[in-house]
Order: structure tokens, then C-alpha cells, then sequence
């Protein structure tokens, strides 16, 4: 048990039923394992970070989640993982699931549409067709994207003809027009540069009230501004999950943690 | 080089043996729209129209039955079959490519043409429609091998962000894949009209070789190419009808290579924006 | 927010929409099948109908009566020396104005030219190589009609098959094994002949066998450069006119009467045979490249 001292009244956030339960998750690539015993539940409107160095098995989880394994030839899934009380594995219907994940690849990838198309393709897909409401939806999703200023004048050009750190944005954008109930960002800060970096954070933090966040970077300070709960992994491994505060008061519970949040290896 | 050299050989070969007759005797208003194809008659007529007309309707038919097959064909190869499934249908589709069109005639002739008579109840199976739909399974093949190449060069990363926003395969192909592959599908049509288009055998023996215009894809019909083979052998060298033969030649010539050229266009002028 | 969320259900258009795909995927997959469905049916009829004609004198005798009786043996003989002489003439020129193409030529105006006068050979219908063939090698060089001069129509026919997939398993050949071989000082012309073309064997014979079925199948460019209709023997050189097993299957079919059905079967079925035995090999070359290729 972890000392109680800085949860001393358990909020109504930490007794809710998890969103996400993640049980004995295994993830291999043919005889490659990349993943292994991760034992872990996420929490309805917590950001939860994920931090540790490369080929920790960051990305495979958040491929488990939402069920992007089919893309990666040879990917297997051991243990379970439920969302919203249904296993994942047993849901033939993939991409209602991931309709309910949003979902921020590291590199951006703006679709071959223009800006517009991009943000209201989620909503067009749900089956909205009023023109009025998908202006509203594109403009509120590219303003939490920092992206709206930019773009605002230019909406029909094409999506994969910005800049690297546009796209980046441009896909937060579109991963929020679909309105998920669970947003997965993989490293979303690498093409973007500090101050728009800064802007989006603030937009996590306000989403925090909507959704929940699970948070994969490679820059232990953003898990710190962000996250309400940092899990450590390592060579394929959940070290250990703590709440962030704790995490970086001293309080991480392997050495290993440490090690790493002190710059010593990764 | 050996290519441009065969290629302008062909082109110049091909010219110099109808030339003379063309400059000198041949009316090209009679041969394009002359509507009587006489070469033997005296006096001989040479309105190729008839050819024109069997050979756009034998290849519009083609057309009709190849582009839904090889487009759909495609999309699954591409984007919905896996695994050894899709090793298969790839497999079974260059087999396909690889019966020769004189088994085609063959099929046209005594499979295809039996059951379109009893089918529709005609006189003969040997009709636009036979022709059209052997060329269509012949031309198929080639079409939905270069129909897969364009959608195989939609980048995997605008399937899979698409489908990361919960897309559905068929909403990701609809929405982002068949809009990214369209030169490459154009392109797919028109080298398929080419291939239909300059098919000489088994047109020859599945439409009929009638010299009329057909009136209806029952109707017996001719192509120019047909023409060719089937009347080559029995003109006289160097006579006028041998002659004319070379014209049409170069006609067909001049037709599949402005074909060829606008689909490389078509192709190279997406891989430039 | 403290009430227990329902668990997680498709929306009715979620669901609409995977009913959907999983329709369109059966629609194509349906219309697949009916493009491929041709390839057995044709094999079926023809082995029905065909096989039972397929007797060892059929393939070992001379026709008679105009190729409506007896057998196959000149148009057998035919085609094999047909499909050999385009072999020696395609294969040489094709093989090396790949070898130009993937390994000297700079990406200009000519090479560019080149590819364009390639893939326009490619299109050319087969009847127009008929006539070429006629004009150049029947007429212009002189040939007659001869199996030299046939054989020379389906090379120029062929040319761009080979080119094209020896050029394509040239350029499958990893740069760095080039460079590797630049570094030892060897010339240009010696990396090829001794790490580029012996990593390139599986395309070259791949483009050879493509070469074969064309040949084999081909009717209208050797039907007036140097098939002959009724020939009771073997051709004995190149100058000779022959029989071809294509062209013999046209006429049984065509301008011969009282053919008893399963004769034009029975030498269809041989030529598929051939064709798709070909073909086979082929395919079976890539996959064995396609699996070494994981260098």
C-alpha cells in the first residue's frame, strides 16, 4: 500500500469505475516481445502519463487500446484489455471502438483533404451533414488546437501540404472533432515548438473535465506539468505507476525510476 | 535504344507501305466515314466506318464488363484480402492474364457463342456482346494489376489515420484512397481501352467479322484490326488493298500510341504536384 | 459523473456502418470471383472437351485432312523452334538495354524517351507488329516468309516484357553491394557482371518465361511472317516456313470444316498447358527472389 499522506480523501475520480482495466497485457511481434505483464487501470478524466526511454513499449500499449494491431503484421495480443467494460479483443466492430479513441500519432499525418474535410471527416463519418453544425465542430476543434489563426483564411487547402508542426496540429484537431471519450497522444510535442507545445497543454488540461487523456512523451517535465498519474516503463515493462506529484518529490517507488527522471540512462 | 529504334522503325515501316497509296488515291473522308468496306469490288470501296464502329462498340461492351470486375478486384486485393488469400487471387488473376487470345476465340466461339444463341435465342453468338465480354475478361487482368499498383501508392499512413478516427476500410477507400489513386485508375481505363482496342484474334473469331456497323450489341460486327488479319493474307503485295491495310494499320498505330502517351501523362503529371 | 457508465456499445450508425463494409467487402469480393471464375471454367471446358483427344499420336503425328484428323507434330516442332529463335534474338537485346537502362543511363530526356518508346511498345496491338514484321523483316530485310522472320516479330513484340523485368530486378539489387564493389576498385561493367546480374538471375528468367508464353501464344504477328497452315514436316532451318500450334489452333477453329468439337479443344488445352506451366515457373522464380531478397 502506498502511503496516504498526499490522497488523504479519496475523490469521486478515484472510487468511479476505470475507463480503461489492463490486465497481464503481453504484446509480441512475432517472436519479439514487446510488451509483458503490464497490470494497470486508467482512470475516467485523469490525464495518465506514460513515460520511459525508446522501446519501452509506449507505443505497442496505445496500439492495444484502440485496436490498431491489424497495421503491424505479426502483432499479437496476450491478457485483456477493457474499455468502457467491453474487451477490446472480443469487439468485432474495430472502428466503432476506435471512434470512441482519438488518437495523435507521433508523426502527423494529414490526410490527402483539405484542412476542412480533415476535422469534419470524423462527424461526416457519425453521419452529420448539416453544414452549420460542422463549421462549428471544425472551428472549435482547430481553436483547442492552437491551429484555427493559422488556417482560418485557408480552410480548402490541403491538409498534407502544411508544415510538419501544422499537421501535428491539425491532427490533435481531427482527433478531437470525433468527440472521444479517450484520447491517446504518442509524443504529440516532437514537431511542434515550445510555445504552441505550451498552448495545447493548456488545452489538455481544460479537456481533462471531458475526457481522459492517456499521455505517452519523451519529455519527463511535460508528464509532470500534465499528468495526474505517471507510470514508468521500461524494456517492456510497467515499473510503476505513481501519482505524479510523489513521482517527482522523491517519492518514485523503484530505483530505476529515478534513475531515469535523473537523467541517468534513456 | 533498341526500343526508340523499333518504335520509330515501326512507325516508319508501317507509313512508307501505305503511303504512296494514301497520298495519291485514298480519299481519307471515304476511308474515316465511308460506310462501305468493298476492298474486293470493282470498283473497290474502302469506308472503313464499319471497322470504326464494330471496333468502338466491341470495346465500349469490353469496357462495361472490365472496369467494374477489375476495379472491384482491386479494392479487394488491395485493401480487403490478407494473407495468403490475397497470394492466391494475385496468382489466379495473372493466370488469367496469361491464356492466350486465341483460346479466348477459341471459348468465344464455341463456349460464349452457343449460350448467347440459346441465352437470347439469335441466330448466331458471334455478336458485339461475345466479343466484348471475351475482350473485357481479357483486358481485366492487366487493368487490375495496375489498378492495385495506384491504390498500392497511397502511403499506409493515410489508412491507418484514418481508421484511427474509427473510418470503416470501405469509408477510408471512399473517402481517401480512391481520391488519392484516381490518375492511376484513369490511367488503369485507358491502357485497358488500348489493350481491347488493338486485340486482333479473338475479336476475330468471337464478333462475327460482319462489315457493317452494328446496330445493337447483337449484331455481328467487325474491327479494324480483324480486318487486318483476315484480309492481309489475300492481298496482293503492293496492290491498293494491301496498301490500305498498312493505313489502317498505322491508324491503329497512331491511336494506341496517343493512348499509351496520355496515360503516362495522366500518371506522371500526379507524381509531379 | 459518479453513476456507473453503461459499457461501451457501437452507435446504431457505427454499427449501420460496419454492415456496410462488411457488404462492400462481400460485393467485391463476389465480383472478384467472377472475373477469376473464367480462368477455371476455361480450364474445365477444355479439359472436358479436349482431354479425351489427347492421345500420344495426337501429339506425335502429322495432321490430316486439313488438320480435322492426325495430329500435332509439325505445329509442335514449330513452336518450339519459333519461341527458341525470338528467345536468342529478345533476350540479348532486352537483357542489355536493361542493363543500359538501370545501371548507365542518367535520369535526362533520352532515358526518359526510352522508358516512353518502352511502354508505347508495349501497347502496340499485336496486329500492327504483324504488319511491321511484313514491311521490315518479310519484305525490307529480305527474310521471306520464314521462321527467322516470324521469330524476329514476336522478339520486337516481346522486347519490352524482358526489358522491363530484367530492369526491375536490376534496381532490386541493393546499392550498397554496388558501392561495396566500387570501393574494392572494380570497374563499373565488372561490378555488374559479378554482383549485379548473379543477384539478378531470378528476373532475368522471369522476363525469359514471359518471353516463352507470349511467343507460344501469340497467333496474328507470325499468321503472315511465317505460319504456314498445312506442313506435314518439321521445319529444318530458320529460313523454313513452319506450322505453329497457335496459328494451327485459328485455322481448326475457323477455316476448316468437319472438325470433329474436341480437336481445336484438345490443341487449346496443349497450349494453356504450355502457357500456364510457364507461367507457373515463373511466378515460382519471383517468390524465391521476393524471399531472398530479405538480404
Amino acid at each position: 500500500m502506498v502511503s496516504p499522506s498526499l490522497h488523504a480523501t479519496p475523490t469521486a475520480r478515484d472510487t468511479a469505475p476505470a475507463l480503461v482495466t489492463v490486465r497481464g497485457l503481453g504484446i509480441r511481434y512475432g517472436a519479439k516481445v514487446a510488451l509483458q505483464g503490464v497490470d494497470l487501470d486508467i482512470r475516467r478524466n485523469e490525464i495518465f502519463g506514460i513515460i520511459g526511454p525508446a522501446n519501452a513499449g509506449k507505443t505497442s500499449f496505445l496500439r492495444a487500446l484502440n485496436r490498431m494491431d491489424e497495421f503491424v503484421p505479426h502483432m499479437q495480443i496476450d491478457g485483456t484489455v477493457t474499455f468502457a467494460g467491453r474487451d477490446v479483443r472480443t469487439i468485432r466492430n474495430l472502428y466503432a471502438l476506435r471512434s470512441h479513441i482519438g488518437v495523435v500519432f507521433p508523426l502527423p499525418v494529414g490526410l490527402p483533404l483539405s484542412i476542412y474535410d480533415n476535422v469534419a471527416l470524423s462527424p461526416r463519418l457519425r453521419g452529420e451533414r448539416s453544414k452549420a453544425v460542422l463549421d462549428e465542430i471544425v472551428e472549435r476543434c482547430l481553436r483547442r488546437a492552437a491551429l484555427w489563426d493559422e488556417v482560418k483564411d485557408r480552410l480548402q487547402g490541403l491538409g498534407s501540404l502544411l508544415s510538419g508542426g501544422q499537421q501535428q496540429r491539425l491532427t490533435i484537431a481531427r482527433a478531437l472533432s470525433q468527440e472521444p471519450e479517450l484520447l491517446l497522444l504518442d509524443e504529440f510535442s516532437i514537431a511542434v515548438d515550445p510555445v504552441t507545445t505550451m498552448r495545447i497543454e493548456e488545452v489538455l488540461k481544460e479537456l481533462r473535465r471531458e475526457l481522459t487523456i492517456v499521455l505517452v512523451t519523451n519529455l519527463v517535465q511535460q508528464a509532470r506539468r500534465l499528468a495526474d498519474r505517471t507510470a514508468f516503463f521500461l524494456g517492456g515493462r510497467c515499473v510503476e505507476i505513481t501519482p505524479t506529484e510523489r513521482m517527482f518529490s522523491g517519492g518514485a517507488t523503484d530505483p530505476r525510476t529515478a534513475d531515469y527522471l535523473e537523467g541517468r540512462f534513456g | 535504344m533498341s526500343a526508340i529504334l523499333f518504335i520509330a522503325g515501326i512507325f516508319l515501316f508501317i507509313g512508307s507501305q501505305g503511303m504512296e497509296f494514301a497520298w495519291n488515291r485514298l480519299s481519307i473522308t471515304e476511308l474515316l466515314f465511308g460506310d462501305r468496306w468493298e476492298p474486293t469490288a470493282d470498283p473497290p470501296r474502302y469506308g472503313a466506318w464499319p471497322l470504326i464502329a464494330g471496333t468502338a462498340w466491341i470495346t465500349a461492351v469490353a469496357m462495361l464488363v472490365a472496369v467494374p470486375l477489375s476495379f472491384a478486384a482491386a479494392i479487394y486485393v488491395g485493401e480487403f484480402a490478407k494473407g495468403k488469400q490475397r497470394e492466391w487471387l494475385k496468382v489466379l488473376i495473372e493466370l488469367l492474364a496469361a491464356i492466350p487470345s486465341v483460346v479466348w476465340g477459341v471459348i468465344g466461339l464455341q463456349v460464349m457463342g452457343p449460350i448467347l444463341q440459346s441465352v437470347f435465342g439469335l441466330q448466331s453468338g458471334l455478336n458485339v456482346l461475345n466479343a466484348g465480354i471475351i475482350l473485357g475478361l481479357m483486358a481485366a487482368p492487366i487493368m487490375t494489376t495496375i489498378a492495385e499498383d495506384a491504390l498500392k501508392a497511397v502511403p499506409e499512413s493515410y489508412r491507418e489515420a484514418a481508421e484511427a478516427l474509427g473510418a470503416t476500410r470501405w469509408q477510408v477507400v471512399r473517402k481517401v484512397v480512391l481520391a488519392h489513386a484516381r490518375p492511376g485508375l484513369s490511367a488503369a481505363v485507358l491502357l485497358g481501352i488500348g489493350r481491347a482496342f488493338g486485340e486482333t484474334i479473338a475479336v476475330l473469331m468471337a464478333s462475327g467479322h460482319r462489315l457493317m456497323p452494328p446496330g445493337s450489341v447483337f449484331d455481328s460486327a467487325a474491327t479494324i484490326t480483324a480486318t487486318i488479319a483476315a484480309e492481309l493474307g489475300e492481298a496482293a503485295v503492293d496492290g491498293d488493298h494491301y496498301q490500305v491495310l498498312f493505313v489502317l494499320g498505322l491508324v491503329l498505330f497512331l491511336i494506341t500510341f496517343s493512348i499509351n502517351l496520355l496515360a503516362d501523362w495522366i500518371v506522371r503529371g500526379r507524381r509531379r504536384a | 459523473m459518479t453513476t456507473v457508465p453503461s459499457p461501451f456499445l457501437p452507435t446504431a450508425h457505427e454499427a449501420g456502418a460496419y454492415r456496410w463494409q462488411s457488404l462492400v467487402r462481400f460485393l467485391f469480393l463476389s465480383l472478384t470471383v467472377l472475373l477469376l471464375v473464367p480462368v477455371l471454367g476455361i480450364l474445365g471446358v477444355l479439359v472436358v472437351e479436349g482431354a479425351p483427344a489427347m492421345t500420344p499420336s495426337f501429339f506425335l503425328d502429322k495432321p490430316s485432312k486439313l488438320g480435322a484428323a492426325g495430329g500435332i507434330w509439325p505445329a509442335l516442332v514449330g513452336t518450339i523452334w519459333l519461341t527458341a529463335v525470338a528467345l536468342m534474338v529478345a533476350l540479348p537485346l532486352g537483357v542489355a538495354a536493361a542493363i543500359y537502362l538501370a545501371e548507365y543511363a542518367r535520369d535526362n530526356w533520352l532515358t526518359r524517351l526510352i522508358n516512353l518508346a518502352i511502354v508505347n511498345l508495349a501497347g502496340v496491338p499485336s496486329i500492327v507488329h504483324a504488319l511491321f514484321g511484313v514491311g521490315a523483316f518479310v519484305y525490307f530485310l529480305g527474310f521471306g516468309e520464314s521462321i527467322l522472320a516470324a521469330s524476329c516479330t514476336l522478339a520486337v513484340m516481346t522486347l519490352p516484357v524482358v526489358i522491363v523485368a530484367t530492369r526491375e530486378s536490376l534496381q532490386a539489387v541493393p546499392k550498397a553491394f554496388r558501392e561495396a564493389c566500387w570501393n574494392m576498385g572494380a570497374s563499373r561493367w565488372q561490378t555488374i557482371w559479378n554482383i549485379v546480374l548473379p543477384n539478378s538471375v531470378s528476373g532475368i528468367l522471369t522476363g525469359l518465361i514471359l518471353v516463352v508464353c507470349r511467343a507460344v501464344g501469340e497467333t496474328a504477328p507470325i499468321m503472315f511472317t511465317g505460319a504456314v497452315f498445312l506442313r506435314m514436316v518439321a521445319p529444318e532451318s530458320v529460313f523454313d516456313r513452319t506450322m505453329a500450334l497457335s496459328f494451327h489452333l485459328y485455322t481448326v477453329s475457323t477455316q476448316v470444316t468437319e472438325v470433329p468439337r474436341a480437336i481445336p479443344f484438345a490443341v487449346a488445352l496443349t497450349l494453356i498447358l504450355v502457357v500456364l506451366s510457364m507461367n507457373a515457373l515463373a511466378i515460382w522464380f519471383r517468390m524465391k527472389l521476393r524471399g531472398r531478397k530479405k538480404w
